[in-house]
């Protein structure tokens, strides 16, 4: 039995543009502006849950192929992203499975190299491990191994992330970095609920296996208006969320809420902070960082995982190749102590916004 | 090119001549000079690899023998042409001609071993040797300040004194008569809702509260959330909430008790769900390959959080897989206290005496919710709660049972209660108002040694704290 492939390059009958066709009708969003000239343009107010059970309300009903299944969600999942949908679409596509990481993963690359859309779940970012080898051995190589005869192109990887206050070691963990090692998976993080139903969705119709970090924080905590239509935003694209002239800083998910507060207060003396939302991980926009740091000659990135090892060294690493000599300051990293994710310690760890002024303050006045 | 052929050419006659790897790669796989051979006959385990990649006849290992490690004789093989059956490592298979696959089960399922029948009443008679009054009264007490415990302690979470808890609410005999039936120098690894052992083995109630609250006292020093206890007093592992990795865990520390001919086994506990896991497969076949005296005591409630068994498996629940792994098991009643004692106590002798697994599956019944941060009301029926809350109790049912022994009575039951409950109000008292630990244990433990990127950390984050004292909550120890 031959499997079928989706994603490979653009013959007629490529099952991928056959899917892929259901979506050119929607709209990409190159900037939040343009959500406001969607073709009904009508937004609602909604959380970031609210927003991923959207998404998959819509990647389910826009193609016939797909399934969402995980543990605990058929009855709505633990943070209510599935809700509704088991019920509005049938057990045989949305539905509960052992509990089991490395199953859950590996039926989904196996479902996606038959063409299908597969949205796994993993209950939280923390329990993602012990799929860890179906992800990186599997997943990110299916494609690359068989010459492009196989590929697990629709499978993507839901799992919240990140500190919630009281998640100690395994319910906080930001393990991004593990994944950009990775060549052959996308990794994409939102940071609001408006992002993460577009990116979601993109992710979803993506032709490369994706794992989609939620930032859990904000899942009842953002609030955003949020187009009701079906839309994308582009992947491994980066965006400008607020411009300055002094500094850049880069982060994504539910940090940037932390950042944006530093460059607020940076600016009451005087310092002028760009600020750019990295949202895809790998394969990044350098462009748009570097674009940016050569018009400010410093650098801030933050995340709350461990410094050491972390995702701000590889972008630290890949500007100073680009931008040496536009550089005023080392590039600084306010990041996660290199410590397991401590639940007392808690507030001691998180890279706060005041470490963050600190960095901004020490960068600028180098 | 032609650099690089010969660097990758240079590569493999490396990979060749290393020793251990030509039965790979001069697929000499199946002959006998890969380095199988080199093990003498005694060397079971490379014996019996090679043996069976040669899949000859003639030799046999019972299924039983490869318990007791028993070095093979050659003597003993059959070489003689034989089609009745094979001698195929693991024992004699015989041939049939009809065609017919095994059932997916057995038509009867596991029976379930019980002592008390539903309200209480001793269906065996001979439980007399088995248990003395003071045992019988303390396995009372014990289910009685348990479920005390639980009610308390996540009363204080709703209160919002503490941020988590996890009640055994309906488990309370599988908890303390597990716990009751083993010696304290067995080691146990837990999963998360077995703290009745803790309690059983003398972790004392202020022990639970500074676990809880997170303070100066407690073990973990603040760092996991509530309910992950550990005691290396106790020989009880500290729990870690990612599932079913103490599994396989367990089989290395009962490697170690069976190298150090301890006195002495594993039991590690789990949930339904858990058994889903790779690490429990992995565990049970590594418990039953080296032999290692460990009991896989499964807690088989009927859900994991909002997944029902019928959606974790099909097979006759967990004593079914134990069977398939070569590991003798059992299905006991959970909410029957003796059963469970029972039951522990021969697996224990069988796991000490014969060295090897046992596997023990309890069913039984989370009448909580799955914790604080669930409300299970929202996918199963209240009925189905109710009725094992109260119709199925097992502190109900072995009271009925101790108070028919002549053993218990009203006003002991209400001394108990009040005795516990000032004794738990006392214990979150004064966890709550010890303080918080230093902020060096932070940093500590990551290594043995603290190396001096975290120096550096722990420096820089006091010269923070001193600038923004009102970023960090008060009480630590700066
Ligand atoms: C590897 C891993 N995946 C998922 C979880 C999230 N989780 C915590 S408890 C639980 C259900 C466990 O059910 P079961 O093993 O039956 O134990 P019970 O809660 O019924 O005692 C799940 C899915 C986890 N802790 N670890
Ligand atoms: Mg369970």
């Amino acid at each position: 039995m031959a499997m079928r492939r989706i994603g490979s390059s653009s013959g007629p009958n490529n099952l991928f543009n056959i899917c892929r066709g259901l979506s050119t009708t929607t709209p990409w969003l190159g900037s939040p502006d343009e959500t406001k000239i969607l073709r009904n343009g009508t937004t609602k107010s909604m959380n970031l849950f609210t927003a991923i059970n959207q998404a998959l309300h819509i990647a389910l009903d826009s193609d016939p192929r797909s399934y969402v299944f995980g543990e605990d969600v058929g009855f709505g999942g633990v943070f209510r992203c599935t809700t509704g949908l088991a019920h509005r679409f049938g057990k045989q596509r949305v539905f509960n499975t052992p509990l089991c990481e490395q199953g859950i993963v590996g039926f989904g690359i196996g479902l996606a190299a038959m063409g299908n859309r597969a949205i796994a779940e993993i209950q939280f970012a923390d329990y993602i491990y012990p799929a860890f080898d179906q992800i990186v051995n599997e997943a990110a190589k299916f494609r690359y191994r068989s010459g492009n005869q196989f590929n697990c192109g629709g499978l993507t990887i839901r799992a919240p992330y990140g500190a919630v206050g009281h998640g100690g070691h395994y319910h906080s963990q930001s393990p991004e970095a593990f994944f950009c090692h990775v060549p052959g998976i996308k990794v994409v993080i939102p940071r609001s609920p408006r992002e993460a139903k577009g990116l979601l969705l993109s992710c979803i119709r993506d032709p490369n296996p994706v794992v989609f970090f939620e930032p859990k924080w904000l899942y009842r905590l953002a609030v955003e208006e949020v187009p009701e239509d079906d839309y994308m935003l582009p992947l491994s694209q980066a965006e400008v969320i607020r411009e300055g002239s002094d500094i850049t800083l880069v982060g994504w998910g539910a940090q940037l809420a932390v950042m944006e507060q530093a460059c607020a207060d940076a600016q009451k003396d005087g310092i002028s902070c760009e600020l750019i939302d990295l949202k895809t991980l790998i394969p990044w926009d350098k462009e748009t960082v570097e674009a940016s740091v050569q018009k400010t000659g410093r650098l801030l990135i933050s995340h709350e995982a461990p410094v050491t090892g972390g995702f701000a060294a590889e972008i630290s690493a890949s500007l100073v190749e680009r931008c040496f000599l536009r550089l005023e300051a080392p590039i600084a990293r306010v990041c996660g102590l290199d410590t397991p994710f401590p639940l007392v310690f808690e507030p001691f760890y998180m890279p706060t916004k005041n470490k963050i002024l600190d960095a901004i303050k020490a960068t600028v006045n180098y | 090119m032609a650099v690089l052929l010969r660097k990758s050419r240079g590569a493999l006659q490396f990979v060749k001549t290393r020793p251990g790897l030509p039965g790979i790669l001069n697929s000499r796989i199946f002959s006998c000079s890969s380095y199988h051979c080199k093990s003498n006959n005694t060397s079971r385990n490379g014996y019996t690899l090679h043996s069976s990649f040669l899949g000859l006849p003639g030799y046999s290992v019972r299924f039983q023998a490869s318990l007791h490690s028993k070095a093979l004789q050659l003597e003993d093989h059959d070489y003689s042409v034989n089609d009745q059956d094979w001698d195929f490592p693991g024992g004699k298979v015989p041939f049939t001609t009809k065609i017919k696959f095994t059932a997916d089960s057995s038509e009867d399922r596991i029976h379930c071993y019980r002592i008390l029948d539903s309200s209480g009443h001793q269906i065996l008679s001979n439980t007399s040797e088995m248990i003395s009054k003071e045992l019988a009264v303390k396995l009372y007490s014990s289910m009685v300040t348990l479920q005390m415990l639980d009610t308390i302690f996540n009363e204080a979470q709703r209160q919002g004194r503490i941020s988590f808890y996890i009640t055994s609410y309906g488990e309370e005999a599988v908890n303390i008569a597990s716990a009751a039936a083993l010696s304290n120098d067995d080691v146990i690894l837990p999963q998360y809702r077995e703290h009745g052992v803790l309690l059983w083995r003398g972790f004392s109630l202020q022990e639970f509260a500074n676990q809880l609250f997170g303070n100066r006292a407690d073990y973990g020093k603040g760092r996991q959330m509530p309910i992950h206890y550990g005691s290396n007093k106790l020989n009880y592992i500290t729990v870690s909430s990612p599932l079913a990795t103490q599994i396989p865990q367990a089989v290395g520390v009962a490697y170690s008790l069976k190298m150090e001919k301890k006195d002495a086994c594993v039991v590690t506990y789990f949930g339904d769900g858990s058994s889903s896991e790779g690490d429990f497969h992995a565990g049970l076949n590594f418990a039953a390959v080296l032999d290692a005296p460990v009991i896989f005591f499964c807690r088989n409630n009927g859900w994991a959080i909002s997944t029902p068994i019928t959606d974790q498996f099909r097979s006759d629940g967990i004593a079914a897989k134990g069977q398939a792994y070569g590991i003798p098991s059992i299905r006991v009643d959970g909410n029957d206290v003796l059963a469970v004692y029972d039951a522990v106590r021969k697996a224990r002798e069988m796991a000490i005496k014969e060295q090897r697994p046992v596997l023990i599956e309890a069913l039984t019944y989370r009448v909580g919710h799955h914790s604080t941060s669930d409300d299970s009301t929202k996918y199963r029926a209240l009925e189905e709660i109710e009725h094992w809350k109260t119709a199925r109790n097992p502190i109900f049912r072995y009271r009925n049972w101790v108070e028919r022994q002549g053993w218990w009575n009203e006003e002991q039951e209400t001394e108990l209660r009040k005795s516990v409950r000032k004794q738990l109000m006392n214990a979150i008292q004064v966890a709550e108002q010890l303080d918080t630990p230093p902020l060096t244990d932070l940093f500590t433990d990551v290594y043995h040694d603290m190396p001096s990127n975290l120096k550096e950390q722990e420096r820089s984050l006091k010269e923070t704290i001193k600038k923004h004292p009102q970023d960090y909550p008060s009480g630590f120890v700066v």
